[in-house]
């Protein structure tokens, strides 16, 4: 492996960086909220490559419409989640909520392999190539780049310029007291959940333009999304989003110098290391 | 009124062992190969019951002992020609110690931030696992048939595993029984319940919680060289299941979290419902979602579990049923 490779490797790792990182915001925000580890997050991810898959392939809708629609379907089915799984024992201690988010993702694993079976596909979609020296970018993930960028500042919006998002905010850091400002906790509750259900969907739609897929492909992106969160700081957003270009970047430094079966052992020694010394995460302060 | 105490840990070894006994006495080999996975569940349930259940830190990743024992064991085996028993608890001890070792850091963490850690480790394991050669990578390690010469043949030793595993359940069962009944599963349970305070009564948390980490290691571990040696084949996949390790976790809930019976009834139900959802036409491809569906059911409603709901509504029960 030369030197040469590095560049190219560099930026194609880190581009794929935000994209691992809105999934991970998906998974941060819903522990921020609700301090509960959502074990459905890798079927959603999957969820969201199939949404783009069908409608591009029965329907011939452009697959950029469809991330558009994969994140609407996102938040509207975040929220079934929530009241059918979550909501019953969202005061339970965590153990309850990890099994119940964990019977979401095999129901919807279940249904899915009868649905789509295991067998991978792809969306097909060519948007040409950036050439410069040595240097190639695909267009699919320049697109990709952008979209999740947006999501991300769409997001932050939300959060912080709207009075819902403020809402969801007051019920993340205090929610007995959110409750007395006139909050109806339960229902920011339920949208928190749905937007990061839609942000790791909205991922996947994202994940779906860029390689092939199954329905089990999303188990990768969820341990990848641990990885990240913990890197950023459990329920910190913007450090998901950090730690996703930090990751992506490492992935794409690491293939240049050691085999690729070898990279996820450093991600997850990293995430170990980052449990123990720095559990606040990257840009959390020090424990 | 004459009052009959049914003593409980002996009433359900003996129960187990008749029940393991059945197959030897018809001679059912498919039978045997059931009860066999069957015992090994109970293995695992139980085991994490005693770092979930009762001391309240959930092991997300607690197959990763399973697998190691399995890969040191069959590592012995094939490289030094081990006999299976030997290299059973050449393979637990060390998985105890790495149990102690990595104990110390990470029952450091609470609530989340543990699970979180458990799994990274089984993860990290695994990619290990399948990178690191003299282990046979990716594609992992398989035994030559006349490896089983020594033992008498294949049937012999596919006997000798059931017995061993047979073993490990009985022995399982009994330490988890003894420690939920101590004065250290006191500890453990005091623990769980309010760890500083815990502490202001004397007890040293960090202490009990590796001591229980490394028990519920070692049988995991035992289980694990059992099954891979009559499996005559590991790969790091299977050996470091994250699926599976949620799957016992889900045997614990259903049986009845903290209680010494509720991961055997757990294992067995769920085993018993797996085996009826494959076979069944209608329900195969959708066992998975069935399944699912079934936990959340448990979870949102019947929380105690089976046996604690048992032991819940009938007060009176709780003399016998531990």
């Amino acid at each position: 492996m030369s030197l040469e490779a590095l560049l190219p490797s560099a930026i194609d790792g880190l581009m794929l960086g935000f994209v691992y990182g809105l999934a991970a915001m998906g998974l941060t925000l819903i522990f921020g909220v609700m301090k509960v580890i959502n074990l459905s997050h890798g079927p959603v991810i999957a969820l969201g490559m199939f949404a783009v898959f069908l409608l591009s392939s029965s329907f011939g809708i452009n697959p950029y419409l469809g991330v558009l629609a994969a994140a609407v379907i996102g938040l509207l089915f975040g929220t079934l989640i929530y009241f059918v799984a979550v909501d019953r024992v969202i005061n339970a201690p965590e153990l309850t909520t990890l099994l119940a988010t964990f019977s979401v993702n095999l129901m919807i694993i279940g249904v899915g392999t009868v649905l789509f079976t295991t067998s991978p596909r792809s969306v097909d979609i060519d948007l040409g190539a950036l050439r410069g020296s040595g240097v190639t970018i695909l267009g699919t993930h320049a697109v990709a780049v952008v979209i999740a960028v947006l999501a991300a500042a769409a997001l932050y919006g939300f959060l912080f310029r709207t009075r819902v998002g403020k809402q969801v905010r007051a019920v993340a850091n205090n929610r007995a007291a959110a409750e007395l400002m006139g909050i109806d906790s339960r229902r920011m509750l339920a949208l928190a959940f749905g937007i990061g259900t839609a942000l790791a969907m909205t991922s996947g739609a994202l994940l779906s333009t860029l390689f092939a897929f199954t329905i089990l492909s999303g188990g990768t992106y969820e341990l990848k999304s641990f990885v990240i969160v913990v890197l950023g700081g459990l329920g910190n957003p913007t450090g998901a989003l950090v730690g996703g270009l930090v990751i992506g970047l490492l992935e794409g430094v690491l293939t240049v110098f050691i085999p690729v079966a070898w990279v996820p052992v450093f991600e997850y020694l990293i995430f170990l290391v980052m449990l123990q010394l720095r559990p606040a995460g990257l840009l959390g302060s020090r424990a | 009124m004459i009052k009959v105490r049914v003593p409980f840990l002996p009433f359900v070894l003996l129960v187990i062992a008749l029940v393991a006994a059945i197959p030897i006495v018809t001679n059912n080999p498919s039978l045997r190969e059931e009860l066999f996975l069957v015992l090994m569940l109970v293995t695992l349930a139980s085991s994490v019951n005693m770092i979930m259940g009762y001391t309240g830190y959930v092991s997300f990743g607690h197959i990763v002992f399973f697998g190691i024992g399995g890969y040191i064991a069959f590592w012995l085996m094939l490289t030094f020609n081990t006999h299976f028993l030997l290299a059973a608890i050449a393979s637990a001890i060390p998985a105890a110690l790495m149990a102690a070792l990595i104990g110390i850091p990470i029952l450091r963490l609470r609530g989340a931030y543990f699970a979180l850690s458990t799994v990274g480790i089984n993860e990290a394991m695994k990619t290990f696992m399948t990178n690191f050669e003299p282990f046979g990578g990716a594609l992992g390690m398989f035994f030559n048939f006349s490896i089983y010469t020594q033992y008498g043949g294949a049937r012999e030793a596919a006997f000798l595993a059931y017995y061993t595993m047979t073993v490990v359940a009985l022995a399982t069962i009994t330490t988890s029984y003894f420690v939920r009944r101590s004065k250290f599963g006191l500890s453990l349970m005091a623990i769980r319940e309010d760890q500083d305070v815990a502490m202001v009564v004397g007890i040293d948390p960090a202490r009990a919680k590796v001591i229980a980490y490394v028990i519920s290691a070692f049988f995991p571990a035992l289980a694990g060289a059992t099954f891979f040696f009559k499996n005559g084949i590991i790969e790091p996949g299977h050996a470091f299941d994250l699926l599976r390790s949620i799957e016992s976790l889900v045997m614990v809930v259903l049986g009845g979290i903290g209680t010494v019976a509720g991961p055997i009834v757990g294992a067995a139900l769920y085993e018993w419902l797996r085996g009826f959802l494959i076979t069944n036409a209608t329900f195969a491809n959708l066992q998975l979602a069935l399944a699912g569906l079934l936990l959340l059911v448990t979870v949102l409603f019947v929380t105690a579990g089976l046996v604690g709901s048992l032991r819940n509504r009938f007060p009176r029960l709780r003399a016998y049923i531990q």
